[in-house]
């Protein structure tokens, strides 16, 4: 995973609500084996759209999404944090998202960032840019701010172990298999307790 | 004093094998179902490391999504190649990967093979008290026998292949309690949809629900299955119902459950995971049974819920300018207005099948309202798709092939299918699908396909009149039928 400490520059002002995963990656895209390549996929229905900020070139190459409400509902799919990553996001910014979205993100090296309603108003403005030019947002996973040069501040909370992680772009199963024994001697103690448990597939 | 505990809290607290100071816990997984779709950079992540999957007996693969429905092997026992080659591939890498990783697999022909969540309740893979993982979200349906259950991406997957564990922090409690009776005509998808217009999408955010009242405490297991399913569609990762003595009944002598004295041992454990009284849930969700109707979905969401005897919403009824806009978007892409009655609503493809609803009850239900009886003109195409191999060979036991066949509907193949139109099942742009399934989404059924959820009966309602009708007006024309 790689790392993510601070992340500069421009930002897609999506704010859409209630995004589910299949319209970041609709389904015909998950019939790839690999993990690359899926950013041409990404909102490829929204994107048929006239306009839309996806392929407005004022905002091409953005590291940060700002959306709505409940970003990533619906399906599993982590083809969706892949999609995003390939366009090269390292951040969404949203008033809330789903949990196994906010988890496939993060297992990605994609901060999901939580800040009110209010908040996402004020960036919105900022990425589109006061002035009709887009402004450049600056994240900073280690202060938890998101802040702009308009003196814009704004602080999100994280869990601890996920922004560790992050800031160490660490690999979660070499950190798992560190504690193998533990895990053998919990499978120890369900053999002897929950005997039963064991044999389910023939 | 013992804490009280909740039946998530108990079967939480048996799965943590260590703690970390902020509160994250290494959790136990017993279980772990694998599909084509969301395992491939999974075990190459593995090979890539040079890892082993730590419990493959503890581990079981089925292909669901990519398959076709329509026949799979020759007169001669010879595959069918799958036409496109990216779903032929994604089928080939499971079908190495199993094998390679020690890990048994269903296959695409096996009378066993079927969605995994209708098949790991069938085998008796998912059993009460248990955590299970599978990379879909809809593993949330397992909860219905009382297992923690819960949807993971690849990399999650990964990580239970390479280790057996999650790391984890724990959910808050929710309890959505309906009690009551159900009324006439109204099924546990009725009950699903009605949850899910209750609370909103993202209403389970964050929380595992537990359903109860004597709604649920009355329902089959197979309802349970229904409402647990869509669990994930109110937000909520898991949705558990206690175990009780419909769920041993429902288990035992499955395949792969306990036996003997194994059984009783079980059994005996199984009886401990409930809700301690006075057990306190985060929040709490009340729902009179009395007020679930015949429900259908007119928008793009499957919070967008009406009575089947509605009217689509007007926009701008809805108080908060983001909600007005997106109502807006939903109505054009599907093409209805404000104040148009639902029943109105024509349809020209019905979808009986998905994880949802395509267990045996959920085609004697159809069944029993399309027994002889036939589609209406304006159907272009109906399809039932069993979940598995295993419910297919029962409805054929039972004749209900012939009873759907003879309706005018296709007879196919268990899988996916066109619930989300990753094999060549799918709707056509603009068209209107009375779907079975769990999601409405935009493009969900194939690009530009329009999709009212509803339930198997309300679906077979619908194939007859060829628009969206009261299950309700069909049942009263014959005498002491019910669902």
């Amino acid at each position: 995973m790689d790392k993510l400490t601070t992340v500069e520059g421009k930002a897609y002002p999506f704010g859409m609500k209630n995004v589910d995963t299949d319209i970041v990656i609709p389904s015909h895209w998950l019939k790839t084996i690999s993990r690359n390549g899926l950013g041409k996929g990404a909102f490829e229905v929204l994107r048929k759209e006239p306009g839309n900020v996806f392929d407005d070139p004022a905002y091409a190459g953005s590291p940060i999404l700002i959306a709505g409400d409940n970003f990533g509902c619906g399906s599993s799919r982590e083809h969706a944090a892949w999609a995003l990553g390939d366009l090269g996001i390292r951040v969404v910014i949203a008033p809330s998202f789903s949990d196994i979205f906010s988890s496939n993100a993060f297992k990605n090296g994609i901060l999901t960032a939580i800040l009110p309603q209010d908040a996402i108003d004020r960036l919105m403005e900022v990425a589109k840019g006061p002035a009709g030019t887009p402004e450049e947002i600056h994240v900073d996973l280690e202060q938890q701010t998101v802040t702009t040069r308009f003196q814009d501040r704004f602080v999100f909370d994280i869990d601890p172990f996920r922004k560790h992680c992050l800031l160490g772009g660490l690999d979660e199963i070499g950190l798992t298999l560190g504690d193998a024994d533990g895990i053998g001697v919990y499978e120890a103690k369900v053999a002897q307790d929950r005997p039963w448990m064991i044999p389910a597939v023939a | 004093m013992v804490k009280l505990r909740t039946l998530y809290e108990k079967i939480w607290d048996a799965h943590v094998v260590a703690r970390r100071p902020d509160g994250t816990c290494l959790i136990y997984i017993d279980r772990h179902l694998v599909h084509e779709v969301t395992s491939p950079q999974a075990f190459e992540g593995l090979r890539l490391a040079g890892r082993t999957v730590r419990r493959p007996d503890l581990t079981l693969a089925v292909p669901d999504h990519n398959l076709p429905t329509t026949p799979r092997r020759d007169a001669d026992g010879h595959r069918i190649p799958i036409a496109d080659p990216e779903s032929a591939q994604q089928l080939a890498a499971l079908e190495r990967n199993a094998p390679e990783f020690g890990v048994r697999l269903i296959g695409d022909a096996d009378a066993e093979q079927g969605i995994v969540h209708v098949v790991g309740p069938e085998q008796g893979f998912t059993l009460p008290g248990t955590t299970l993982v599978c990379g879909d979200s809809h593993t949330s349906s397992h909860g219905a026998l009382g297992a923690l259950a819960f949807g993971i991406g690849t990399s999650e997957v990964e990580h239970v292949l390479a280790t057996q564990t999650l790391l984890l922090k724990q959910s808050k409690t929710m309890e959505v309690v309906v009690e009551g009776e159900l009324g006439f005509g109204v099924t546990a998808k009725d009950v699903a949809l009605a949850i899910c217009g209750h609370i909103g999408t993202a209403g389970g955010t964050g929380y595992v629900m537990e359903y109860r009242g004597s709604v649920f405490r009355d329902m089959s297991i197979e309802g349970r299955l229904t409402v647990a399913n869509m669990s994930i569609e109110a937000g909520a990762r898991s949705g558990l119902f206690a175990p009780d003595e419909k769920t041993f009944a429902y288990l035992k002598g499955r395949p792969m459950a306990p036996k003997g004295a194994d059984w009783d041992a079980a059994v005996a454990w199984w009886r401990t995971l409930v809700t301690d009284e006075g057990a306190v849930f985060d929040k709490s969700v009340v729902i009179d049974a009395a007020d679930i109707v015949p429900t259908v979905t007119w928008g793009t969401s499957p919070e967008d819920v009406v009575a089947v005897t509605g009217v689509v919403p007007d926009p701008a009824s809805f108080e908060d300018a983001s909600k007005r806009a997106a109502a807006q978007k939903s109505l054009d892409y599907m093409g209805l207005t404000a104040g148009q009655k639902l029943a109105d609503v024509a349809i020209e493809h019905i979808f009986i099948g998905s994880c949802t609803n395509s267990r045996i009850e959920d085609l004697r239900s159809a069944a029993a309202l399309l027994n002889g009886r036939h589609i209406a003109s304006g159907i272009k195409h109906a399809m039932v798709v069993p979940g598995s191999g295993l419910v297919k060979r029962q409805a054929e036991a039972e004749g209900l092939d012939r009873i759907f066949t003879d309706a005018g509907f296709e007879w196919r193949e268990p899988g996916c299918s066109a619930c989300l139109g990753m094999n060549p099942d799918k709707v056509p742009s603009g068209e209107r699908c009375a779907s079975t399934s769990n999601r409405n989404f935009m493009g969900r059924q194939g690009p530009g396909a329009r999709t009212h959820l509803v339930s198997p009966a309300m679906a077979a309602a619908a194939a007859l009149t060829g628009r969206l009708t009261d299950v309700r007006e069909l049942l009263k024309k014959e005498e002491g039928m019910a669902l």
